[in-house]
């Protein structure tokens, strides 16, 4: 039995609604005086981060504690693994200390599929970001956030997001946000766009379940929602695009091309933003952009994936590949 | 997925899972009418011992307490001409035997806008068994706010408690055995209004 | 001197004969050969070849013995079938010297199982800038002839027409590890379909494919050969084919692994299957078996490359490139090359040994089988099927994508020389 949150491909369309209805019933959590259940308690988790990532690792803490598990912090930087030890290592260490799961950020991509398929450790495993892999819990706090702003909170339980039109904007090539939203959209459904500079997709993109375009304006019209990608600065070094200015004057998003969407259309982005890169101050502060509500429906959805994959005696969701492959 | 959404099933943590279907020798012990005399029976019992009812909030317990607290509800607004305050509380995240089953989908915790502090709570189940429900439900209450005091209305207590609970107001005392069933219909979720008592299927 | 004799064996696979060894060579070749006081080997039906020679295998001594050494390399090509391997040069030190060249080539001696003909570096360092002695690596006792920056591609243009003018005075040949180094910066995979879903790194065809036309096209305007190290895509075959319908003086090889594996296994994130060059489509298998039939590819080099268990248990970003071969070549061979009618034993033995030998210039090796010739040779079981076990290697590294796996034919008996070096499955 897989216990296991390692790819958005490993879904099924039930497994993610049930994950985004949890998640619902999670954020009013939030709402009470005492932001906190006992589900998880005697559950003792570690986030195990081999890149620095604050907003995952907080947003991935707070939600464990709100469950009550205990939970350990394991930062890579300043530990033995900067001297040289394995991950496999790393791994036994922790699960010696008696740990349920392993919530793991690593810079390479494949390393939490590793870990949990191995056979180096029994905890359970949680890909909180896997190189230019996946980050599935991105995805589904994604999926929440847009479910909720485009059918409605209540309204959105039990739902998918069947013909949904999402724009993803961006350096889809490097990002792990991308392979994951693409998965999980087309499995709720929805139907997506990758907007991008030619050089920054990848090379057999045409298997994946989407569509591809170079030009944003002709594909704004038609987007409920539009999700900009982060694009670091030094890709330019790699001549993946000219100049930061040419970039954004072809792919940023600005007031202008926001008044280019659809009235009821939304506006998404990971975190962190580079202002004055992909999208400008003007876009990002603005009430259509759902950056801050993200972060928390964050909270939510973390909350929702704990407490299905350990809140019980086996996981709540069947994960379809990695079951098909023992 | 198993949405164990059978109250009565989950309320037993050492007996096997039952089976949501009841067996097809179950026989009624409340028909329609029988459900809505004890209801209203219970709503003046509700309105006599609270004195008036006036600070009464009402919070069924998912999934057909729900629906029981909300007929309870509007019976106590006939009799005192003013509206109860209904929500729902959720009880899965609070189990004691959570690590014995797959994760429950959860249900609405839905509490009524001005809070339950200071308030009379009347928690409402369909069936009253070990009485592990109700003390998850009280300690989820504790984590909601802090009530006057907090009472239990269930339709069905059929014994066997493993924790000292009682309830307040009984719609039917219903000895039982073990190896009985007993399944709670409500035209709300399952189309008609019966309560039935079968065997546990021979396997078990 | 001691005399073995062979008895009904498939020479070339052909019809059952005898095979006398006297001493270092072959004495006769017929049917109802007896010999007074010979040893007697029932091969029953086995298939009997020339020694295999593998023109690419990484030996790791001197620097890497904790993955491999001369002795334990040798040993494991004894077990599949090799009589001669060509130790490629990324050592450390690096084989760029005529002093490390022959301390490698003297410990093969010394062993015995296997002769060891030592690969000089091109550059000094395999750094692609200085050009290595290659003259005195040639005239050492090693006689190097072949000489590789293997693991490293000779990007410089200038430097690779150097090398491979400078080796005609010697008939030497430089062996490209074809990979354009800006286009595989970071490289983990093969780029297409599964690394755009797996977010590994790719390693474009295109950066094997525009090596190789540069090189042959180097080659044909100074008139020397070149030698196309693990030739891994469709692409880079339909450029060879090109040069040698120009005449131009090429020759490629192709791994065992290129023939059977496609990058579909990488989905696993097991480092086993990370190699240089990656694995590629089926489509590239498809053509690559193609181009070994019809001789646009000239012959299977195992490129074995032995890397200690901790170097690919870890993260397949953190793992080390490259698979054991040597043991596993021949029936990777048989289950893709002989079982699909591509080819016949006789067309194997040329792939696997006769051209070998002539591209390496390896004397007495990949000769016929028949009287007056060395004894090298190979008995294979070509009737056995069974599961790969790495416990059972001799070569001291366990990286085999085979594992469990099960493949044909097994090899039975080794003769170097005369002296066999694997009797019954097993080393002497």
């Amino acid at each position: 039995m897989q216990r296991h949150l390692i790819s958005a491909a490993d879904l099924t369309r039930d497994d993610a609604v049930l994950i985004l209805d949890t998640a619902e019933e999670m954020a009013r959590v939030a709402d009470r005086p005492i932001k906190k259940l006992p589900t998880l308690r005697g559950r003792t988790i570690v986030n195990l981060f081999f890149e620095d990532s604050t907003r995952t690792r907080i947003s991935f803490e707070a939600a464990e504690k709100r469950l009550s598990a205990d939970v350990i912090n394991f930062s890579a930087k300043g530990s033995s693994v900067s001297k040289g030890e394995s991950l496999k290592d790393t791994a036994q260490t922790l699960e010696a200390m008696g740990v349920d799961a392993v919530v793991i950020r690593h810079g390479a991509s494949g390393a939490p599929y590793r870990l949990a398929t191995s056979g180096w450790i029994d905890a359970a495993v949680i890909n909180a970001g896997d190189g230019t892999h996946q980050h599935p819990t991105q995805a589904l706090l994604d999926a929440f956030t847009m479910r909720r702003r485009l059918i409605g909170r209540d309204a959105g339980l039990g739902q998918d997001l069947a013909g949904k039109r999402i724009t993803l904007v961006g350096d889809v090539l490097h990002s792990r946000v991308a392979r994951s939203n693409v998965d999980l959209l087309h499995t709720l459904g929805a139907e997506v766009t990758l907007v991008a500079p030619p050089t920054l997709v990848p090379v057999g993109v045409e298997q994946w379940p989407c569509e591809v375009s170079y030009d944003l304006d002709s594909t704004l019209p038609k987007s409920d929602a539009v999700m900009m990608l982060r694009v670091q600065r030094e890709r330019m070094n790699a001549a993946f695009f000219p100049t930061e200015r040419e970039y954004s004057r072809r792919y940023g998003l600005d007031g202008e091309r926001m008044a280019r969407m659809p009235e009821h259309a939304i506006v998404m982005h990971p975190g962190p933003m580079v202002r004055g890169m992909e999208i400008t101050a003007e876009v990002a502060d603005s009430d259509r952009c759902t950056v801050v509500e993200q972060v928390a429906n964050g909270v939510s959805i973390r909350m929702a994936v704990l407490y299905l994959l350990l809140g019980g005696n086996e996981p709540a969701v069947s994960h379809a590949r990695t079951a098909e492959e023992k | 997925m198993d949405t164990h959404a059978d109250a009565q099933a989950s309320e037993a943590p050492q007996a096997p899972q039952a089976p949501d279907a009841p067996a097809s020798d179950a026989r009624p012990v409340l028909e329609a009418p029988d459900i809505a005399r004890v209801l209203t029976r219970i709503a003046h019992e509700i309105v006599e011992r609270a004195k008036g009812a006036d600070d009464v909030v009402l919070l069924g317990i998912p999934t057909r307490g729900v629906f029981l607290a909300q007929r309870l509800a509007a019976k106590l607004e006939q009799i005192t001409d003013r509206p109860v305050p209904v929500g729902s509380l959720d009880i899965t995240m609070y189990r004691d035997d959570l690590r014995m089953h797959p994760p429950r989908a959860l249900a609405r915790t839905e509490i009524p806008g001005d809070g339950i502090d200071g308030r009379l709570v009347v928690l409402v189940d369909d069936v009253l068994f070990s009485g592990r429900t109700i003390r998850a439900a009280l300690d989820a209450l504790n984590d909601i706010g802090r009530p006057r005091a907090v009472q239990l209305a269930v339709l069905v207590d059929r014994g066997h408690r493993e924790l000292p609970i009682r309830a307040d107001y009984v719609g039917k005392n219903l000895p039982t055995s073990l190896r009985e069933t007993v399944k709670v219909q409500l035209a709300e979720e399952d189309g008609r209004d019966t309560v039935l008592l079968g065997a546990k299927p021979a396997a078990q | 001197m001691s005399k073995t004799l062979i008895r009904g064996a498939k020479v070339l696979g052909g019809a059952p004969q005898d095979v006398l060894i006297d001493g270092q060579t072959i004495a006769e070749v017929g049917t109802g050969l007896s010999a007074e006081g010979a040893e007697v080997v029932e091969a029953g039906g086995k298939v009997l070849l020339p020694g295999l020679v593998d023109l690419h295998t990484h030996l790791r001594e001197p620097g890497r013995e904790d993955s491999e050494t001369v002795l334990t390399g040798t040993r494991a090509a004894a077990s599949g079938g090799y009589t001669a391997v060509f130790a490629m040069a990324n050592t450390f030190p690096v084989a760029d010297t005529a002093g490390v060249v022959e301390q490698v080539y003297r410990l093969g001696q010394q062993h015995g199982y296997c002769d060891v003909q030592p690969i000089g570096a091109v550059t000094i360092g395999l750094e692609g800038r200085k050009l290595a002695e290659l003259g005195a690596m040639h005239e050492s006792a090693a006689g190097v002839t072949v000489f590789s920056d293997d693991g490293k591609c000779v990007d410089d243009a200038v430097i690779m027409r150097r090398a491979l003018e400078y080796v005609k005075a010697f008939g030497g040949v430089v062996a490209q590890h074809a990979q354009e180094p800006r286009l595989t910066e970071g490289a983990q995979m093969n780029e297409g379909v599964v690394s755009a879903e797996l977010g590994l790194g790719g390693w474009p065809a295109v950066a094997e494919e525009s090596i190789i036309a540069r090189d042959v096209l180097l080659a044909e305007h100074v008139g020397s050969r070149v030698h196309i190290c693990h030739l891994s895509t469709a692409g880079s075959v339909e450029i060879v084919r090109w040069a040698k319908s120009r005449g131009i003086q090429v020759t490629a090889e192709v791994t065992p692994h290129h023939l059977l594996l496609t990058d579909e296994l990488v989905r696993s994130y097991d480092p086993v299957y990370k190699v240089n060059p990656p694995l590629r489509t089926e489509r590239d298998v498809l053509a690559l078996r193609e181009a070994l039939a019809d001789g646009t590819i000239d012959i299977v080099a195992t490129d074995h490359a032995p890397h200690p268990h901790e170097d690919k248990d870890c993260e397949w970003a953190a793992a080390a490139m490259g698979m054991v071969g040597l043991e596993t070549a021949l029936s990777v061979v048989q289950e893709t090359m002989v079982e699909t009618g591509l080819l016949d034993w006789a067309q194997v033995a040329e792939r696997m040994s006769t051209k070998p030998a002539e591209i390496g210039r390896a004397t007495g090796h990949g000769r016929p089988v028949s009287a007056g010739e060395p004894a090298n040779l190979t008995l294979v079981d070509t009737a056995y099927r069974g599961a790969v076990d790495p416990a059972g290697f001799a070569s001291r590294s366990r990286n085999t994508p085979y594992e469990g796996r099960e493949l044909p034919g097994r090899v039975t008996h080794t003769w170097l020389r005369g002296k066999a070096t694997l009797v019954d499955g097993k080393l002497t």
